[in-house]
């Protein structure tokens, strides 16, 4: 397959993706279209996102072998330290890129939505940097489960508006951020934090988080002188993944593998698992997966990490999936703490919850491929979890 | 006549008789499932055309009364086919053409291959879906198209010119002009340009142009009036509802 072939010039991949948005946001994404082709590709704007990478985010993040883990789980486990870039995590890859092409288009100021708290982090940071204010949506129930994002963005000037509408998480944090959007179009750039929403947004993410997998791929070279037999990511809306798995789409040897936030279980509204639980519809500017009931009414979700709570999915996985390339699972929350667990105590690493996923997954992996060589994107740290953790894994511990 | 030519043959009564038209719009099942035909019927016989809005969980164009009337609707179980089955209980051939505001899903959920049949059956004549841009809409508007009904297209003040002609050349029913860049139910201020752009619309259109979003006001309704066929009244009429005023008495004070 050719991985450059896709979104098409409606912004299709495949029949999913597509641009679903109310008239006033036609021409805004238009004009964030023609910004897109001008410039992301530009020498001159490469130049200046590397240099930013290099100097303020931190790349290339570390690959590390993961020593005891693989021992453990008897297979060869490589874990890319997302974690360790500048605020906690891999958003920042598309923060500091998005704000970058802001500043470019003219933007007089930024909106961003978070979930977890990360892409606001990144999005705060990033404004911070470049000299423009910043505006978070955060769903009230997020505002309260991951308290410390919401300090550290006020630190960097940023506004937290806390949505109650809605299911109060990241959708309506996206609702939100859309409304806002949709009353200043000409004056304010929407950072979207995940490769979801209307084209072209699903591509201009996974361009600027590429990097991880092209990093991935070239250290994997380098230390294991070989591709990994597969590489596993968490996906909620999607863009850590996307970012790990196009760089091997085209590497008809790398499994590539998805996992969602399974929650309680399978019934609908206990999980956010739109990929393997959900049916095509159109949710927030993009034709995808989606959790909704038969009348097509999006239906509230359930995890434990508010970074993959989301009742849809980047258009892009949803392809991935009918074409066959990725395969996509679900982890429960109990399986994402303990292996969060797992990872801490054998690695002294502590991934975010919405990681810890991913490594319920590649453990489950290991299981049924002895001696495999695993590629986990440790799509970030876990600090921001604490207060969950506290009340969860170290409960018994007080 | 077939059910679109309903929409543009109502307005353009209302604007011979030396008035422009009133598009009142109520959320179905707001305030309440139970008196809703009751309401539809009133707001029938006090507007030139009826917009039903459709619940929907992810209400990205709308305001606070409207997101707000929809949460509502939706937690008292109002449903596209309930909704359908209330318009076929109250439309009557001759009164006002009765459209449904709905965002896409929820008309995929109901199947574009039912869709078509089910709202004719019901007297439905047109639809407006907000977050479905002129480039998508291609599926359903030929979908519509085999029982006559309307799609009808929005545009706004940041309309490029050349987009603008285009979308006024495909526009159905009536062309839904927007008055600001914003969400629904807003008080909209009219600065000039605003009624500059109602006039480039009117120019643009072959329908007839009805203005829209935060729409409040006596004074507001007359200036529009002056420059376009009718205008929407929305988040005001629901607000009406919501307290309980008689949706006639409301709609009179406006003209």
């Amino acid at each position: 397959m050719n991985a450059a072939r896709f979104p098409d010039q409606r912004g299709r991949y495949g029949k999913f993706g597509g641009r679903y948005v109310p008239e006033t946001l036609v021409a805004a994404l238009d004009r964030l279209q023609a910004g897109v082709d001008r410039h992301l590709h530009s020498a001159d704007f490469q130049a200046e996102y590397h240099l930013e990478l290099k100097t303020w985010v931190g790349r290339p993040t570390a690959l590390t072998y993961a020593d005891s883990l693989s021992r453990r789980w008897g297979a060869r486990v490589w874990l890319k330290r997302e974690d360790l870039a500048h605020t906690g995590a891999h958003k920042i890859n598309n923060a500091i890129g998005q704000t970058l092409l802001a500043k470019r288009l003219g933007a007089k100021r930024i909106i961003a939505e978070t979930g977890a708290g990360q892409h606001g982090v990144a999005s705060a940071a990033a404004a911070a940097r470049l000299g423009l204010p910043c505006v978070v949506y955060m769903g009230a129930v997020d505002v309260e489960r991951q308290a410390p994002n919401v300090g550290r963005m006020k630190l960097m000037g940023a506004t937290v508006v806390p949505v109650t509408s809605g299911d109060a998480t990241l959708r309506a944090a996206i609702d939100e951020a859309l409304r806002d959007w949709v009353s200043d179009p000409e004056g304010t750039y929407y950072s979207l934090g995940s490769a979801v929403g209307p084209h072209p947004y699903p591509y201009l993410v996974r361009e600027l988080q590429s990097v991880i997998g092209r990093e991935a791929r070239t250290q994997m070279q380098e230390q294991a002188g070989a591709l990994p037999d597969v590489a596993v990511a968490c996906v909620g809306g999607g863009s850590n993944a996307i970012g790990l798995f196009h760089p091997f789409l085209d590497d008809a040897g790398v499994q590539l593998l998805g996992i969602e936030a399974g929650g309680r279980g399978a019934g609908l509204g206990d999980n956010a698992a739109s990929l393997t639980f959900g049916t095509p519809g159109v949710l927030q500017g993009s034709y995808t997966l989606i959790l909704q009931d038969a009348d097509g009414q999006v239906r509230e979700t359930h995890s434990v990490s508010a970074g993959l709570d989301y009742s849809g999915v980047g258009p892009e996985h949803a392809h991935l999936m009918s074409s066959g390339r990725v395969v996509y699972e679900a982890a429960t929350d109990a399986e994402a703490l303990s292996a969060l667990t797992e990872c801490a105590e054998c690695e002294g690493i502590l991934p975010a919850i919405e990681t810890a996923h991913a490594f319920a997954g590649a453990r489950r992996y290991a299981a049924a491929h002895p001696g495999a060589r695993i590629l986990i994107g440790c799509s970030g740290r876990g600090d921001k979890d604490m207060p969950i953790l506290q009340r969860t894994i170290l409960k018994d511990a007080v | 006549m077939i059910p679109r030519d309903t929409i543009s043959t109502a307005i353009r009564a209302a604007k011979h008789q030396g008035r422009p038209a009133v598009v009142g719009f109520l959320t179905a099942g707001f305030p309440r499932r139970a008196g809703f035909r009751a309401n539809l019927a009133a707001v029938a016989a006090a507007c030139d055309v009826v917009e039903i809005g459709v619940p929907f969980t992810d209400p990205m164009a709308d305001g606070t009364t409207i997101q707000r009337a929809s949460f509502a609707a939706l937690a008292d179980g109002v449903t596209l086919r309930w909704i359908l089955e209330e318009v076929r209980a109250v439309a009557r051939p001759g009164a006002a053409p009765i459209l449904l505001m709905s965002y896409l899903n929820p008309l995929l959920a109901y199947g574009l291959e039912r869709l078509p049949q089910d709202a004719a059956a019901a007297g439905v004549a047109g639809f407006i879906v907000p977050d479905l841009p002129f480039e998508e809409s291609a599926d359903l508007a030929a979908a519509l198209d085999r029982t006559g009904i309307a799609l009808v297209q929005m545009v706004t003040p940041v309309t490029p010119p050349e987009r603008l002609a285009m979308l006024c050349a495909a526009a159905q029913g009536f062309v839904y002009a927007v008055t600001m860049t914003g969400t629904t139910g807003r008080s909209a201020a009219v600065p000039a340009d605003v009624l500059d752009y109602m006039d480039r619309v009117k120019r643009a259109a072959t329908v007839p142009v009805c203005a829209g979003f935060g729409i409040r006001s006596r004074d507001q309704v007359a200036l529009f009036g002056a420059h376009v066929d009718g205008v929407v009244v929305g988040s005001a009429l629901v607000e009406a509802l919501e307290r309980g005023e008689d949706p006639a008495a409301f709609i009179a004070a406006l003209r």
